[in-house]
């Protein structure tokens, strides 16, 4: 079908998203570099945090075809109400718990995303869709490990696991944060949407947490943390953004 | 990357290195060593050689897992994606080389854990250099290049040692760190090439970082009967003044070519001795460095006990007697 001002705003919308998404957390995640509680966790996390910051770019890439600016510009000139990440991925890395149950949550929806934009009718969205199945598949299998082997060990990690469970659930939900754009992103065959991501998402976690001896808060009961697809932002992602351009703003002519 | 090992010498002298080996084992390993052989961990060794080996192994891993620190608080201000990427993938190789030491230090006998506690505890040592803080971006470029540069003249020596499981791995860490030293050049000369003030950031950077880089490769050695046996050992694979040398020869032309200036100017080549001839760097203020009165001893080793106490729920839990373990798929 013929694209209208709409589909491709709503287009645009959904990948800022995913590419705002990518960006923080791979920067957040690349944080436990020299940090982490064994040497083998901190080069994981910097693995998956340079998937990340490549998928962002890849993504950049496509809106940049489409008539944005140069992925640097767009990434390091904006301000954290032009930022179309969710919540859940500017709050600070905190303990590894937190870390480990972001990821997983995050990971999740984001393998599932893709999954599902392997049949976009946009065909460089579909290319690296493609692509970046087969590196996220690392992530959720590590995400996987670790609460699996977390859930079966000391009672202060299943605490500990559980209590970051409970308190990640409600932001991973603004992940799922639907856009003004929903109903044309399905008709064209672009994104199945929103709700129905986050549908097979729950399937899934709940699924797994459930093996691993978890237990899901409910969602009825839960407000999700809705604001960061809008531009409305934590206080944390502000300052995040001022460390990350802090080099680039000296002279964002020059060449680094 | 990692700066010289400081090998300890008490005025030790040979018979006190060897005393109370068996003279026919020690001659049958010294015929080894001579011969180009590699000794293996379940290789007979005398007593001095795996303490040496021990010691200069973890100092190396050390300085990779400290040496990570100045360089990754960088990574989240990389100026645009390229940097970005490359710079997290750098830091990470830093990591994995101090993974691939401890391991090469464990089979001599000393676990990751002791040796982690002697980190943190200050005992054991790390290379000086990164107890000197990374100011600016430039000074992140600067460290890539010439600390990483440094490193590779250090390693590549070492790689024709004599401990087989330390040779390997620092193969290996050579290959990667060939690319580290094309990304630090590559983001001098990006800088160095630059706007007015990417060039006066640079040049800067340059100048605080020369008296570290000087001191990176130790003092002198004394030619002592000790450092002779450790040379014999293969332990030791050049002097101090030797790699000081060839680093010298290898990258003064190259900051040169680039306009940049170096705060020495004694710096010269003698095409007589065919020597570089320099103001000797402070030995005193190297010393107070490896001491603990550096300006980021303190900091580096609070980050790193941070990261210890952080992490041991999470280290306590794998350990746990219930904890199944979860065999990857992949």
């Amino acid at each position: 079908m013929e694209f209208t001002d709409k589909h491709v705003m709503g287009l645009k919308d959904l990948l800022y998203r995913m590419a705002d998404d990518l960006l923080i957390l791979g920067h957040r995640n690349s944080e436990w570099t020299g940090l982490g509680p064994i040497l083998e966790e901190d080069i994981a996390f910097s693995s998956m945090a340079q998937d990340k910051i490549g998928q962002s770019l890849a993504l950049f890439e496509i809106l940049h075809e489409l008539g944005e600016s140069e992925p640097d510009t767009v990434a390091f000139t904006r301000n954290d109400n032009q930022f179309h990440s969710c919540q859940l991925v500017e709050y600070p890395i905190g303990e590894y718990d937190f870390s480990l149950v972001r990821h997983f949550f995050f990971d999740h929806a984001d393998a599932l995303r893709f999954e599902m934009l392997t049949d976009t009718v946009v065909e460089p969205l579909q290319m690296v869709a493609r692509k970046f199945k087969g590196e996220i598949k690392y992530h959720t299998m590590h995400a996987d490990i670790w609460l699996k082997q977390l859930g079966s060990s000391s009672e202060e990690a299943k605490l500990r696991m559980q209590h970051a469970i409970n308190e990640v659930f409600p932001l991973a939900l603004g992940i799922f944060e639907p856009s003004d754009y929903e109903a044309e992103l399905i008709e064209s065959g672009i994104f199945a949407g929103e709700a129905e991501l986050q549908s097979r998402w729950l399937d899934k976690i709940t699924h797994l947490l459930t093996s691993y001896g978890y237990t899901i808060p409910v969602l009825s009961d839960t407000v999700s943390a809705y604001g960061g697809r809008k531009g409305k932002h934590t206080p944390f992602l502000q300052p995040l953004l001022d460390e990350m351009t802090e080099v680039f703003r000296i002279d964002p002519a020059a060449e680094w | 990357m990692y700066g010289n090992a400081y090998v300890e010498n008490n005025g030790q002298q040979h018979n006190s290195l060897t005393a109370n080996e068996d003279p026919i084992q020690l001659a049958a390993f010294e015929a080894r060593i001579a011969a180009g052989d590699k000794i293996e961990p379940h290789d007979w060794m005398p007593t001095e050689y795996r303490k040496q080996l021990v010691r200069m192994i973890e100092q190396h891993a050390h300085s990779e897992i400290i040496g990570a620190l100045p360089e990754g608080t960088w990574i989240t201000r990389a100026p645009g994606f390229r940097r970005k990427l490359a710079l997290m993938a750098k830091v990470q190789d830093e990591v994995g080389h101090g993974q691939l030491l401890y391991s090469a230090a464990e089979t001599l006998g000393k676990s990751r854990e002791d040796m982690t506690n002697d980190l943190i505890s200050g005992k054991s040592k790390y290379s000086n250099v990164f107890n000197y803080p990374a100011l600016t971006w430039a000074d992140s470029a600067v460290i890539a290049w010439l600390i990483d540069a440094g490193a590779i003249v250090n390693q590549l020596a070492n790689s024709k040692g004599s401990y087989g499981p330390y040779c390997r791995a620092l193969d290996r860490i050579c290959a990667e760190e060939s690319f580290h030293l094309k990304y630090g050049h590559d983001n001098v000369v990006f800088l160095a090439t630059g706007t007015a003030t990417q060039r006066a950031m640079v040049q800067d950077a340059l100048n605080r970082w020369w008296e570290p880089i000087m001191h990176f490769f130790g003092p002198s050695d004394k030619m002592s009967v000790h450092t002779e046996t450790l040379m014999r050992w293969k332990v030791k694979m050049a002097t101090n003044d030797d790699m000081r040398q060839t680093f010298l020869d290898m990258y003064v032309p190259k900051i040169w070519d680039l306009g940049l200036t170096l705060p020495d100017t004694e710096l010269k080549k003698n095409p007589e001795t065919n020597k570089w001839e320099f103001t000797e760097p402070n030995w005193e203020v190297f010393k107070q460095v490896i001491n603990g009165n550096g300006p980021c001893n303190k900091e580096r080793l609070a980050v790193r006990r941070m990261a210890e106490e952080k992490g041991r729920w999470v280290r306590r839990a794998l350990l746990s007697e219930k904890a199944e373990y979860v065999a990857p798929l992949a």
